[in-house]
Order: structure tokens, then C-alpha cells, then sequence
């Protein structure tokens, strides 16, 4: 065996194969049920407007997108959407919920530097950079659509 | 406009992606919902957000990807319609339901409870 000490090369590879094996498989299927589910009750909620408050199906995508900032808003603000977030990886990120979890959770967090200085100015810190870089993309986009 | 199974799937594959990445490259979660927006914004641009919209529902409205579709498909018609200005009077028009949700009950819930742990 190796002296391990000695050989930077053989450490490396020993404490590679000590640490614990990141959970990717487990990582993998909690994101694809938790985002697949939230997109389920996305989809029901979206239903729900069509078929009981008549919204026409290409309009129904608003009302559903507030009523679901208005619950992971409120599971945020009681701090459940965390625990969530906890297992749930990508699949809590990525859907809006993960939006309106990051803008809530920075409003609570900031609130103790005042409402102004706290809860107006960084309420975006960890949501805007999703807003500018979309913002960009859509400049660039619709640039290359109004020139062609 | 999607069904529950189709809505589940293509929901559940594009958080199954953006687990990939925060696992498998060095990208920070922030980094990975960037390029989703920018790759919604792109993928809308060349209409090819809408028909998965149309096949998954929910399902494609609700990951981030949606909000770059919908950047870049407001700034396209109004464009359209109303020449380059419309880039910059379009861009929030389809978008506005879920930024003043957000702030709207982000303001409100700062309002009425506090941080936890």
C-alpha cells in the first residue's frame, strides 16, 4: 500500500472514497416528484379557474400563477416551504413557487432593517438577477424579432 | 392545455434537469434558474416554448423557463404591433400577474410575520 501521505495523488483519491457518495439518484427522483407534483396541483388549480370562474384556458395561467405565489408565500412566511425545500432540491427551486419562496423569505429577513431599507430594497436580492437576466434575453429577443 | 400526467412529467423532467446541474457542475442554484430564464426567453423567441405549453399545462407555465417565455413573447408582440418601442412597453405585459404577486404578498407577509428559526 501507498503512504498515502506521501502521494498527494493517493490522498486525494482516499478521502474521495471516504466521504459520503452524494445522493445524487435520491436527489434525482425527490426533484422530479416534488417539482412534478407541484405542477399537478399547478394544473389543478388552473382547472379549477377554467371550469368554475370561467376563465378562458390561454388567460387561466394568471390567477394560477398568483394563487400559487399566494401559497408558497404563505408556507414561506410560516416557514414550512423550507422544510419542503429541504428534500425537495430543484423541484422547489425551479417553479414559481421557488420565485415567490426567495422574494418572501427575503422580505421577512430584511424586515428587521425596516421596511424601507430592508423589505423594499431586498426583497429581490436573491429574485433579481432571475428578472434582469430574463429582461435581457427578451430585449435581445424581441430586438432580433422587430429587426427580421 | 395539459393534463394532470403530462403536467406531472414534463413539470417534474425540467426540475430533474436543473438537479442534474446543481449536482453534477459547479453552477450555484442562482447560476441554474438564470440560464432556465434564458433558455425560456430563447426557446420562446423561437416559438418553440408555446407547444409544450400546449402539451404540458401547468406543467410548462409554472418552472422559471415560462417566465423567459413570457419575457420575451410579450416584448415580440408588442414589438409587432408598436415597432421597437414595443420592446420596452411589452416585455412586463404578460409577466405583471407574477411580479406584483410577488410583491404584493411579499409586502404583506413581511407585514404580518416574522422570520422563523
Amino acid at each position: 500500500m501507498k503512504d498515502v501521505l506521501k502521494d498527494p495523488k493517493a490522498y486525494k483519491e482516499l478521502v474521495k472514497d471516504k466521504n459520503p457518495k452524494p445522493k445524487l439518484a435520491k436527489n434525482l427522483i425527490m426533484a422530479f416528484v416534488v417539482g412534478g407534483g407541484i405542477c399537478t396541483l399547478g394544473q389543478l388549480i388552473q382547472n379549477i379557474y377554467i371550469k368554475y370562474f370561467h376563465f378562458p384556458p390561454d388567460r387561466a395561467g394568471d390567477p394560477t400563477t398568483a394563487t400559487v405565489i399566494f401559497i408558497s408565500g404563505l408556507l414561506t412566511a410560516l416557514g414550512v416551504y423550507d422544510k419542503i425545500a429541504r428534500h425537495g432540491g430543484a423541484g422547489t427551486a425551479v417553479p414559481v413557487t421557488g420565485f415567490a419562496n426567495s422574494v418572501v423569505s427575503a422580505a421577512l429577513e430584511f424586515k428587521r432593517e425596516g421596511f424601507v431599507l430592508g423589505v423594499g430594497s431586498k426583497m429581490f436580492i436573491l429574485a433579481g438577477s432571475v428578472i434582469v437576466f430574463g429582461v435581457v434575453t427578451a430585449f435581445v429577443v424581441g430586438l432580433i424579432s422587430a429587426l427580421f | 392545455m395539459g393534463t394532470y400526467l403530462t403536467a406531472f412529467l414534463v413539470g417534474g423532467t425540467i426540475c430533474l434537469i436543473a438537479q442534474l446541474l446543481f449536482d453534477l457542475t459547479p453552477l450555484t442554484p442562482a447560476h441554474v434558474l438564470v440560464i432556465f430564464v434564458v433558455a425560456g426567453g430563447i426557446l420562446g423567441g423561437l416559438g418553440l416554448y408555446d407547444p409544450l405549453i400546449k402539451f404540458a399545462g401547468a406543467g410548462a407555465t409554472l418552472p422559471i423557463s415560462s417566465f423567459g417565455n413570457a419575457l420575451a413573447k410579450g416584448a415580440m408582440a408588442e414589438a409587432a404591433r408598436s415597432g421597437v418601442i414595443g420592446i420596452l412597453t411589452g416585455t412586463f405585459e404578460l409577466t405583471s400577474a407574477g411580479i406584483t404577486a410577488s410583491i404584493i404578498f411579499g409586502f404583506f407577509f413581511a407585514l404580518f410575520f416574522n422570520p422563523k428559526g
